[in-house]
């Protein structure tokens, strides 16, 4: 079910700039994993190229590999449509397909690839993504209504219902709460601890108490200065990057001094 | 997996190989299929394209003469091939020309109305109806020109500003509609200045709105005129048609371009005794067909070239 | 130098007067500006007074009267049944039209939008507009002169071997002036507006949605399909609609190239079966005098009934969709 990621050398480019440079990095399988660092330290962009989300952009591409247990994902026998179907990605503000229900919001991805899902495989799919998501119990009795209706953070875990009813090795994060509320920032945490149990998670935050909260290991990216491509400055585990960083910059980040 | 597969895979474990490689062939080969019929779809609008334009030229272009732009078709029957197209292009100019007038002062002050004083009831019914007015055939704008002056002048009346009024009906949408979009690209802080200096509305309007957005609404009223400019049907019935040049729009007949084109491809063949000759061409009606509408798309293309132009080079650098 | 030190107080004196008069010259203005969008509604409200008074008398007039005053009128016949076979062929070539043209514009559109490179789309999409610049003469000279020749042997061709399918019987025409042959010429016209609202619709279409389906694994089809279509659809059939207005109201082409006929016929590949409303005023208009003037005008007001249902249908489609979108 989970499975472990390694990025070699890898540099982002859109057209000829290039954004993030030389990351090596690796995701272990079953683990929260936390990207953290300022606004434009690529951070995002880095998460987008593990499932070749980042090549949609005209002109953007990588060079250097992506491994999932050992097979380069840009390698020349790879779909990026497969790609994304073994990483699922819950994006920065959630977004639920407004014209369909939330049922078919959470059968959306399976039935691409199975159109002909018989209707109690279908019911069963929806029931257990939406107790994966913690979703279950609050729309249980609407699931013919539209997703659009429900708040800000219940649209957010029928983001992740979608993403994980089609079962990936990994799911991508990308800021998930910066758009809710507190409380549903809560259920959203709460949530991810029990993803990890089955899922390797890689989530993007710009909030070092959640990524302290969450995270079993923690990447910090950091730029030089505008127009300078971002790095990952240091990885660790994450009680390690918040209490003794190796990095001077890693340390004034996670002390709050910049950023 | 054992510790002996993955060593002697050097590409990695090749379960996770096979769930990378490609997804489901019948799902590539939709979205392959879909592909290809959404670039024929395009090529599709393409090919008439580029055929009626080739047509156009390659059976107009040897007609056009300087006989052919000078002369009218007065006295000129049968298969002769002499005459031209003067008294059409001189009527379609002083028609288009009436019905611009006509409508640009009516059109922009519409969009001035809509964008800087509509609200309410009367500004939505406005916007609702001008899109409605868009829609309406060119005949019935045509039979509505009639019916107006067939109510002052008579049933038989036939004048050149029948014709303007009837093109004014369906060029003030347009009119509107493009120049509404020219005057709210204006950004409101252009106007506040203005205010913030104490000059008055209806001053801040004229100097500063219609100054900033001046190349967006030649634009705007360019493509109008192009559209109307090859407008056959309203001119049919209600300026008729001539073969003698006639620069009184407010007595007469008056000859048109599109009309003429219509005129010409409707009097079929002519009969030549003796096959073709110097004085008589058989298919010399629809030889002049082409050529007007030679003369025709040439002005189309060139309005909407031309206005689309002004814009690029002239549009002041918003924002 | 005595005059500009003399000026400031003048010029602060006659500004403190012309604010009096400005509020007088911005009331003017106001007024000439409502005074113009209120002649927008004056205008449509003559069209539809003006052609009523002038088909007033055709309306009113006997069966008889009208086939003693309207030449080729057929004995026994009240107005609307008169009219009823040009409503139907204009209807008919309308529909045809939109049959054609709705799945190739839907394809234009999603090729700008969606599938050629970004850089290209705005030439693109001048180029669809392009087809709506040619005036309508012309696309009747070429339907007539050149298409129509060209589609007779696949006209034929159908006739022969598909001759039982509804609308290809009959008796196909050797001459290609059938509505089949309309039908494609009026369909290449509309093209550009359904294009254009289309598109328009498509490129609104939230990022967010298209990733959402990109990140479940969807293919660019499956994009299109989960995403771009479901969020269009109201703008596709609004713009449906209008280029339905458009083919409605379509006089040269149609005069051009139909042989024109009086009957409810499905036979599309023949000739001499169809006419529609506005071709049929341009052929008879120059030649009519009295009652057959008001007759003509009588057609023209059902025209202008119809196409105004039509538009009005859809920019109700357009603003009710405006109410909900943006939303998410």
């Amino acid at each position: 079910m989970a499975q472990r990621i390694d990025t070699k050398d890898l540099n982002i480019y859109y057209s000829s700039f290039l954004a993030v440079e030389a990351v090596n990095m690796t995701i272990e399988p079953k683990s929260v994993t936390a990207l953290i660092g300022p606004s434009g330290c690529g951070k995002s962009t880095f998460l987008r190229t593990l499932n070749r989300m980042h090549e949609v952009i005209p002109g953007a591409r990588v060079e250097g590999h992506v491994e999932m247990d050992g097979v380069d994902l840009y390698g020349p026998n790879v779909d990026p449509v497969a790609v994304r179907k073994n990483v699922g990605m819950v994006f920065q503000r959630p977004n639920p397909f407004p014209t369909m229900s939330i049922r078919d919001n959470v059968l959306a991805g399976v039935k691409l690839n199975n159109k002909r899902i018989s209707k109690s495989d279908a019911d069963d799919l929806v029931e257990s993504s939406l107790h994966g998501a913690n979703l279950w119990n609050e729309v249980k009795d609407r699931l013919d209504r539209p997703g659009s209706g429900l708040s800000g953070g219940q649209q957010q875990r029928l983001c992740i219902a979608r993403a994980i009813a089609i079962k990936p090795q990994v799911l991508l994060m990308d800021e998930p709460c910066s758009a809710l509320d507190p409380i549903s920032t809560i259920a959203i945490e709460d949530l991810i601890g029990e993803l990890k149990n089955d899922y390797t998670i890689v989530i993007v935050t710009h909030n070092m108490q959640q990524a302290a909260r969450v995270s079993d290991r923690t990447g910090f990216f950091n730029i030089a200065g505008t127009g300078k491509p971002g790095k990952l400055i240091e990885m660790d585990d994450t009680a390690t990057i918040f209490s003794s960083p190796a990095e001077k910059a890693t340390e004034d980040y996670v002390s709050g001094r910049f950023g | 997996m054992s510790v002996a597969t993955e060593s002697s895979s050097p590409g990695g474990s090749p379960d996770t190989a096979r769930l990378l490689a490609t997804v489901d062939p019948a799902r590539r080969r939709t979205d392959r299929t879909m592909q290809v019929l959404i670039y024929i779809a395009f090529a599709l609008a393409m090919i008439p394209l580029i055929w009626l334009i080739w047509t156009v030229v390659a059976q107009g272009a040897d007609r056009i003469s300087i006989d052919f732009l000078t002369q009218s078709m007065r006295n000129i029957f049968g298969g002769d091939p002499r005459g031209g197209i003067y008294h059409a292009i001189a009527g379609t100019v002083i028609i288009t020309l009436l019905a611009t007038v006509i409508s640009v002062p009516i059109g922009i002050l519409t969009a001035i109305y809509l964008v800087e004083y509509g609200k309410g009831w009367l500004a939505r019914s406005v916007t609702f109806f001008v899109d409605v007015m868009t829609g309406i055939p060119s005949i019935v704008a045509g039979l509505f020109a009639f019916s107006l002056f067939a109510l002052i002048f008579g049933p038989s009346v036939r004048i050149g500003i029948m014709g303007a009024v009837a093109l004014s009906v369906l060029m003030i949408p347009v009119v509107v509609r493009s120049c509404e979009e020219m005057l709210k690209l204006v950004p409101n802080e252009l106007r506040e200045a203005s205010y913030a200096l104490g000059v008055p509305k209806w001053l801040t309007i004229v100097k500063v709105v219609l100054r900033t957005s001046v190349a967006g609404l030649t634009t705007g009223v360019l493509l109008a005129v192009a559209r109307v400019v090859g407008e056959t049907a309203p001119l049919l019935v209600t300026v008729g048609v001539t073969d003698s040049i006639n620069f009184n729009p407010f007595e007469g007949r008056m000859m048109t371009l599109p009309v003429f084109a219509y005129r010409q491809y409707s009097q079929g063949n002519a009969p030549c005794p003796g096959g073709d000759s110097a004085t008589c061409v058989a298919d010399i009606a629809s030889q002049n067909a082409w050529g007007a509408a030679l003369v025709l798309i040439a002005m189309v293309l060139a309005l909407n070239l031309i206005g689309r132009l002004i814009t690029r080079w002239f549009a002041p650098k918003l924002g | 130098m005595s005059t500009t030190i003399s000026r400031p107080p003048a010029r602060g004196s006659r500004r403190r007067r012309s604010s009096t008069t400005d509020r007088g010259f911005n009331r003017v203005f106001r007024w000439i500006a409502v005074g113009a969008g209120a002649t927008i509604l004056a205008v449509l409200a003559a069209v539809a007074l003006f052609l009523i008074s002038e088909a007033w008398p055709a309306i009113m007039a006997s069966p008889e009267e009208l086939a003693s005053g309207v030449p080729r009128y057929p004995e026994d016949t009240s107005l609307l049944g008169y009219l009823g076979p040009l409503v139907y062929g204009t209807i008919l070539a309308a529909v045809l039209a939109l049959v054609i043209a709705v799945p190739v514009s839907m394809g234009i559109a999603l090729f700008i939008s969606h599938y050629a490179p970004r850089r290209l789309s705005q030439l693109l999409g001048a180029l669809v507009d392009l087809l709506a610049a040619i005036p309508s003469v012309i696309y009747g000279l070429w339907g007539f002169f050149t298409l129509a020749p060209v589609l007779t042997p696949f006209w034929l061709w159908l006739n022969d071997n598909l001759g039982w399918f509804p609308f290809w019987g009959g008796q196909a025409s050797p001459t290609g002036r059938s509505m089949a042959t309309v039908g494609i010429v009026l369909a290449i016209m509309i093209l550009p507006i359904i294009t254009a609202v289309s598109r328009e619709v498509f490129l609104q279409t939230p990022r967010l949605h298209e990733e959402a389906a990109l990140a479940l694994g969807a293919t660019r089809w499956e994009v299109v399909r989960t995403a771009v279509l479901p969020f269009g659809r109201s703008g596709v059939i609004s713009a449906s609609m209008l280029g339905l207005g458009r083919a409605l109201g379509e006089t040269m082409a149609v005069l051009m190239i139909l042989s024109p006929g009086f009957t409810y016929s499905l036979d599309i590949l023949a000739a001499g079966q169809h006419q529609t409303i506005a071709a049929y005023i341009a052929a008879d208009f120059p030649e009519s005098t009295g009652l057959g003037v008001n007759t003509l005008i009588a057609a023209g007001l059902a025209l202008f009934v119809i196409t105004l249902a039509v538009n009005m249908a859809a920019r109700w489609v357009v603003a009710r969709r405006k109410d909900f979108s943006g939303a998410n």
